[in-house]
């Protein structure tokens, strides 16, 4: 008899209710939806005239044209049973949490449902599995979800498709939850499956426009690469391993050695899923055309939560990547490409939803550095700051968004492109809330000190320089190259971008909030601050930004000032991660507090250096509105087009694609060979098999005669002789 | 005996199915049917010396049957004679596919 776990018996056991609770609230709005749907009225956005030409993206193209119509039939239930199904499960896991913490368990507290595969030997169950890791997610999920739940009631409320988009959002959270509590690998890729169906829903919300639905099959298709590298990777552990539950594959894991080429190759399939549902390069493209999507998703789905689940996964599977420090490495030197890559593009957009975007992609690309140098508390430790301040930004943005729409409306001026900052300048008059919540974000984001994201980071770039020497990460090899230089350069790859994440962030602030306004005269007096419900949430995720440092302060920082105990996210992950760390740096290294102070000296002149160049070289002043700007030449136009990289990429793979699919497939395959040889073919040998046979009927008796008696003849022949 | 009988047999025969593939008349092919069922008859009669009486009632069963094909086919080519003013079979070509 094995010894019953702390948690059994306590609220622990309602984990089940956790997703259960979205899931009722999917099921009721999709009912509303449905009916809605089902009896259209003067809302159906396909009648709506105005959805061709406004702003580029066609956001809110719908709610312009219901501005003085009918809200939704059932806006009220929706706006009760949306938000409080997510909140219900925030307390049921805040409840769980605090137990949790309570009962001090190590094991992982597994429940296990019902059996899903049981198919010979391989035994795959409906099992949820609870411990550290799992939980802070949940936490995140809920509690950000129920934030940007809340945001969205002010945000959608004028939408015809309110019910659809709640939802959806709802459905999001159940996968999202099934993602992270999954005990086994085929669980958490039915969470994988379905936040990227969710997404896809969500990015081609308003699908009246051709551009956003486009943007919507993008995110699919690319994702789908990356669960190809998934599903692999599930294969080759059955194949290899034999188990696909955690606690298995662990255990059948430790009979390997080190950089054994079968567990490399199931890290390197795994990180493939990552890359694509964590958008790192080369798979990172959708990401940004993603941002066609209510900004509310964006912050939930593409800031949040969505995206970090290939960090999650790489944290969930450390146990295996800990065997590989090829794979290991891998992780890093994508993660860290990525993070400069994005970072330099963010640089020059002017769609302010655009410079978040590839914000987010290099800011997962830290997480990726980190997951990869095997500082798994670090890279979960940034997903969770990252997912206050990165939140924080994008509501901040959609409130911005929303602003500009309503006035562009109201002052019944000519609508110019509501997400391009060169329409914004001098709003922090008109949104103080905005304003004083967005340069908290910037500041977190930046890693200025105190500041959530400054901790983050520096544990990040701390890390990575601690095991650049004598850990077992630099002693191995990546394509002969020594691990000890790859981690040194993305150190240094590291301060760059974070100077250069500083630089982005100002010039974004700068240019919305600061300055003279540059928005359609008429339009200006109409801008003004959004409803409580919207900046209510902005202000929650603000004090988080500032103090989500908390759960992880190093210990030179406590030991300086007396603010509580360090590294406490440290100690809570320690069941969960705590080996693999060990195994990825030898002897766990630690380096003196000063020289920790030194590095994160460094990392914070970056975060101020950038801050103080973006103030010293951008001139607001300068900046002519979007229709009048002239084009940007030379480096900065490569930055604005994003390297060209999706005009390669449309060169390269998708104009051959369609042209085979148009020329061989379609006009070769499928009309040619199947429409016509197979088709019609076998139509047009019957009927030359009739004509043949048509000519032998000639109707005349002897003829038939004739045939009888040849026949005899050939039978008594064959029967004679024979 | 045996061999000039079943010898004649065959001929009889022989000219039956001729008549039968070269006639056109519908007539004369009905005399042809009943020359070959004739034959067919002889050589009945001629093994009936080898295989004992069976083969004789073999004969009186066919002779009445072919009584009863007479009949029936008789009046088929009366009708047809009715209905197209003729019995050349070659002109009768209604079952042409």
């Amino acid at each position: 008899m094995a010894v019953t776990h702390p948690l059994t018996g306590t609220v622990a056991e309602l984990i089940w209710l956790v997703p259960l609770l979205p899931f009722l609230g999917f099921l009721i709005n999709g009912v509303f939806s449905l009916s809605t749907a089902y009896l259209p009225g003067p809302l159906d956005p396909s009648q709506d005239p105005t959805s061709g030409h406004s702003g580029h993206t066609g956001e809110f193209a719908a709610v312009q044209a219901t501005h003085h119509g009918h809200r939704h039939r059932w806006e009220r239930a929706t706006t009760i049973i949306g938000p409080a199904v997510v909140i219900l499960s925030f307390l049921l896991a805040a409840a769980i949490a605090v137990t949790m913490i309570g009962a001090g368990s190590e094991a992982p507290f597994i429940q296990r449902y019902s059996t899903w595969m049981p198919a010979g030997t391989l035994q795959v169950e409906w099992a949820f599995q609870l411990d550290h890791l799992s939980m802070v997610m949940v936490l995140i999920i809920t509690g950000i979800g129920s934030l940007i739940h809340l945001f969205s009631i002010g945000y959608m409320r004028e939408d015809p498709g309110y019910a659809r988009y709640f939802a959806y959002l709802n459905l999001f959270v159940v996968f999202m939850l099934a993602l992270v509590l999954g005990a086994n690998y085929p669980v958490i890729f039915v969470g994988w499956e379905g936040v990227g169906l969710c997404s896809y829903l969500l990015i081609g919300f308003w699908f009246s426009d051709s551009n956003n639905a486009d943007a919507g099959k993008k995110a699919f298709i690319v994702n789908r690469v990356g669960d190809f590298g998934f599903l692999i990777a599930m294969f080759l552990l059955w194949s290899n391993l034999g188990a696909l539950d955690f606690a298995g594959v662990a255990a059948k894991a430790a009979t390997f050695p080190v950089g054994s080429g079968v567990i490399t190759a199931i890290c390197l399939f795994l990180f493939l899923g990552c890359a694509g549902k964590s958008a790192q390069m080369p798979l990172y493209i959708w990401l940004p055309d993603a941002m066609a999507g209510p900004t509310p998703v964006s912050a939930l789905i593409h800031a949040a939560t969505m995206v970090t689940a290939g960090v999650y996964l790489i944290a969930r599977s450390s146990f295996l990547f800990a065997l590989s420090p090829t794979a290991s490495l891998t992780v890093v030197i994508v993660g860290g490409v990525t993070a400069i890559f994005a970072a330099s593009i963010a640089l020059k957009q002017w769609d302010i939803k655009k410079v978040l975007a590839y914000s987010t992609v290099s800011q997962l690309g830290y997480m990726f550095v980190g997951v990869g140098a095997g500082a798994y508390t670090a890279g979960v430790f940034h997903l969770v700051t990252h997912a206050f301040f990165k939140a924080l930004l994008f509501l901040g943005s959609g409130s911005i968004i929303h602003a500009m729409h309503e006035a562009y409306h109201e002052g019944h001026a000519h609508h110019e492109d509501a997400q391009d900052m060169r329409n914004m300048g001098g709003l922090r008059h008109a949104m103080p809330w905005t304003w004083a919540c967005m340069w908290v974000a910037t500041l977190a984001i930046a890693g200025v000190p105190v500041f959530a994201g400054f901790f983050s980071k520096d544990e990040i770039l701390g890390e990575l320089f601690e095991r650049a020497h004598g850990s077992t990460l630099a002693n191995a090899h990546w394509l002969g190259i020594p691990g000890s230089a790859i981690l040194y350069v993305f150190y240094g790859l590291g301060l760059v971008t974070a100077f250069m994440t500083a630089i982005y962030m100002t010039r974004m602030m700068i240019y919305t909030f600061h300055g003279e306004s540059r928005t359609d005269p008429k339009a200006r007096p109409h801008l003004r601050e959004a409803p409580w419900i919207m900046t209510g949430p902005l202000a929650v995720l603000a004090v988080l930004s500032a103090a989500g440092g908390w759960l992880n302060l190093p210990e030179w920082f406590t030991e300086a000032l007396p603010v509580g105990r360090g590294e406490l996210l440290h100690h809570w992950l320690e069941p969960v991660v705590g080996p693999a760390t060990v195994a990825l740096t030898g002897a766990e290294p630690h380096t003196a507090s000063s020289a920790e102070f030194a590095l994160a000296a460094v990392a914070a002149a970056c975060a101020l250096g950038g801050i103080l160049v973006a103030y010293l070289v951008l001139k607001p002043g300068k900046l002519t509105s979007a229709s009048s700007s002239p084009e940007a030449h030379g480096v900065a136009r490569m930055l604005e087009k994003k390297y060209f990289v999706d005009e390669v990429i449309h060169t390269l793979l998708v104009s051959p694609v369609i042209r085979v699919s148009r020329t061989l497939l379609w006009r070769g395959i499928d009309v040619g060979l199947i429409d016509g040889l197979m088709v019609n073919g076998s139509a047009t040998v019957a009927r030359g098999i009739a004509w043949v046979g048509a000519r032998v009927q000639s109707g005349l008796v002897g003829n038939y005669a004739w045939a009888i008696a040849l026949g005899v003849l050939g039978l008594v022949a064959v029967m004679t002789f024979g | 005996m045996i061999a000039p009988a079943l010898f004649f047999s065959a001929c009889l025969f022989a000219i039956g199915v001729m008549g039968v593939l070269t006639r056109r008349n519908a007539l004369i092919l009905f005399m042809c049917v009943e020359l070959m069922l004739n034959a067919v008859n002889l050589s009945f009669v001629a093994l009936s010396k080898l295989h004992g009486v069976s083969g004789q009632v073999f004969v009186v069963f066919v002779m009445t049957v072919a009584a009863a094909e007479a009949a029936v086919g008789l009046a088929i080519v009366i009708t047809v004679f009715r209905h197209f003013r003729t019995v050349d079979m070659a002109a009768l070509r209604l079952l042409r596919g």
